[in-house]
């Protein structure tokens, strides 16, 4: 019998498996997710995302378990230990979305040794023996000063809402957002506020520096802070600049009532919540005994003006805009890697 | 109550609830899941406690004189930065800013000291100083570890797990220089009758000089212990630290004022701290309620103390 589900699984790999999943190879593997924080929206809707796919996966026998964990405060210390916990709880592989890529190498190394699989995404680890599901965020900033090129060609003042100081995601944004500003020069950055990626710490942090600046004709932000930005635009009187949105349903919100008001036109970028599926698929094809590279790339979430009303219908109130990937997906990932 | 306190004295009692509360973190554990009963399974659960231990020691040596060190966190993350990138890069260097480090500490002690500072503030603003300092040093996470202090600190030494040994070396030092020599005796005394000491003719600014640089000096150890375990550092690494290791010297059998502090206790109280985040994640609790679960294990144990005290108010 176990042959047969070798034989059937080593089949499934050279075809690609069949639409329903076959009890598969990893069929008594365990794998776990290590979680660095909950505390936002898109932190939420990746953990349901998780919850969602692997239930899915458990009750068909592709895995025998997949929980989530996450560490009470969000401090590498606190990860690291957990790490640790999960290595001694026996798992076969790690899914991680890490709270520094560096901090946790030490305990990401301890796994390996011991022969677990380790998987980083959206918070990659640069510990060469695990391997990264990234975002390209330096892209994502300079994309958003790409699409503010084509909408204002005569440029202006941009203000930059920036996320949690001191983690990498919010200086890799930032970079790209700067290197799109030095390569359009028609735009200055005015202002910079950290809004940590919550809109109230953001509204409170642009209404803080609104009565400095000169007009602003756009804001460049990093998601989950552009509602915030709106309202303190508001507060002020102020006119409504372009505001890049970040998928979340209360900006998606904000965008079409200002869409169907004054025709307002922007653009949403971020990543789909469902990333943490992605790896999870990932990590169960490495058991599986699949070639994987280990530096894979997640595609962005994009919302324009003429997807706005499909993207807000599949985004639930307070979460954000997103993908569950499914292992077809996965597939797909890791062969446009190789 | 009393016929409790004829078989075993409070005193006694006092000193043995941080090893009972310990032991009983640590037999829970193994019962959840005995994989961790091994030498491979102590070092993994112990490895982390090593760094906040020896950030507690140092946070005991400020409440030994009534003080609380708001800045230890960010303290450790600093070291823990100069030790990821100078020490490796040009030691020389790297050992002149730990020891600029040390002294500035002691200057901290000092300034606090001569103007009759609250340490509270002082320590809470300095602790924003280092924070920048090691932001400035690191902006974004990285530097590598000395290839001498990785291997020193993931050394297997045979029968017992390195971070017992570290442990138990550590607890022993500083309860030998703290608790048995005759200086010791003074600069806990410092915090328990500063009038008294001063009148013998103690200098009170060399005893704070004095633990300010102690303290200094084991959350220079605590970076370095950090980032041999993490392989490299980032500006925010030890922030938790802070409030851990004020958690640490209480649970130990610490108290906010009187000079009253175990070294040995210490140690044992930031172990129980970070075996209690692990016994929490074993029993599978959601993330949600593990904060309050923590907070509810420091109370339980305070509690205890609580009562014990008492005992020992009324035991004539």
């Amino acid at each position: 019998m176990k042959s047969m589900i070798f034989a059937a699984a080593a089949a499934g790999m050279a075809v690609s498996f069949a639409a329903t999943p076959a009890p598969a190879d990893t069929a008594d593997k365990r794998i776990a997710l290590s979680n660095n924080y909950a505390g936002n929206s898109w932190r939420q809707a990746m953990l349901r995302s998780w919850e969602t796919v692997t239930s899915q996966a458990v009750a068909d026998g592709v895995v025998a378990a997949a929980d989530a964990f996450t560490t009470a405060e969000n401090q590498v210390t606190e990860q690291a230990a957990q790490i640790q916990n999960l290595i001694l709880q026996g798992y076969d592989a790690i899914v991680l979305n890490a709270a520094s890529p560096e901090g946790l190498n030490g305990a990401v190394r301890e796994a390996c040794g011991v022969g677990i699989t380790v998987v980083s995404f959206d918070g990659v680890v640069s510990e060469p023996c695990a391997w990264r599901i990234a975002v390209d965020f330096v892209q994502m900033g300079k994309d958003e000063v790409l699409y503010l090129a084509e909408r204002l060609p005569e440029g202006g003042n941009l203000l930059e809402i920036r996320g949690l100081a001191g983690v990498f995601v919010d200086d890799a944004i930032s970079s790209g957002i700067h290197e799109g500003v030095a390569e359009n020069p028609q735009f200055q950055i005015v202002g910079s506020v950290h809004g940590d990626w919550a809109q109230d710490v953001a509204q409170k942090a642009v209404a803080g520096i609104l009565p400095s600046l000169p007009e602003v004709h756009a804001v460049v932000t990093q998601g989950g802070d552009g509602y915030g930005a709106a309202q303190a635009f508001k507060a002020a009187g102020r006119p409504t600049p372009v505001i890049i949105m970040g998928n979340r349903h209360d900006e998606l919100t904000w965008w079409k009532e200002q869409k169907d008001a004054t025709g307002y036109e922007t653009m949403s970028v971020s990543i789909a919540p469902g990333v943490s599926t992605l790896a999870f698929w990932v990590a169960q094809q490495i058991l599986d005994g699949a070639e994987v590279p280990k530096d894979l790339v997640v595609p962005f979430l994009r919302i324009d003006q003429d997807t706005l009303e499909e993207g807000l219908a599949d985004t639930e109130p307070g979460g954000v805009a997103n993908v569950l990937y499914s292992l077809d997906d996965a597939q797909t990932v890791i062969a446009t890697a190789q | 109550m009393s016929a409790l306190a004829r078989l075993a004295p409070p005193r006694l009692l006092r000193a043995l609830l941080p090893a009972v509360s310990l032991a009983a973190i640590l037999a829970a554990i193994f019962w959840l899941q005995p994989r961790t009963a091994s030498y491979f399974g102590l070092n993994l659960l112990l490895n982390l406690s090593i760094p906040i231990a020896l950030a507690t020691i140092a946070q005991m040596f400020i409440l030994c004189v009534n003080d609380l060190d708001l800045s230890i966190g960010g303290y450790v993350s600093l070291t823990a930065c100069i030790t990821a990138t100078w020490l490796n890069d040009t030691p020389a260097l790297g050992v002149l800013a730990l020891l600029l480090c040390v002294v500035a500490y002691a200057a901290m002690g000092a300034l606090i000291h001569l103007r009759q500072l609250p340490s509270i503030v002082v320590t809470l603003g300095m602790s924003f100083v280092w924070l920048g300092l090691a932001v400035l040093l690191l902006p974004t996470p990285g530097g590598q570890a000395p290839d001498w202090l990785r291997a020193l600190m993931t050394l297997k030494p045979p029968y017992v797990p390195f971070p017992i040994v570290a442990a138990v070396v550590f607890a022993l030092v500083v309860h030998v220089g703290l608790m048995r020599s005759a200086y010791g005796v003074v600069l806990r005394g410092a915090g328990g009758n500063p009038r008294a000491v001063e009148r013998a003719g103690w200098s009170l600014l060399h005893v704070k000089l004095t633990l300010y640089a102690l303290a200094g000096l084991f959350g220079v150890l605590a970076g370095m212990a950090l980032v041999g375990l993490t392989t490299s550092a980032d500006a925010n690494i030890a922030l938790r630290y802070t409030l851990l290791s004020i958690a640490g010297v209480i649970l130990g059998g610490g108290e906010f004022v009187g000079g009253r502090v175990s070294p040995i206790g210490a140690v044992m109280g930031a172990m129980t701290l970070t075996l209690a985040g692990s016994f929490l994640s074993f029993l599978r609790l959601n993330p949600d309620w593990q904060i309050g679960a923590q907070g509810a294990i420091l109370i339980l144990v305070l509690a205890l103390r609580a009562l014990i005290n008492r005992a020992e108010r009324r035991a004539p």
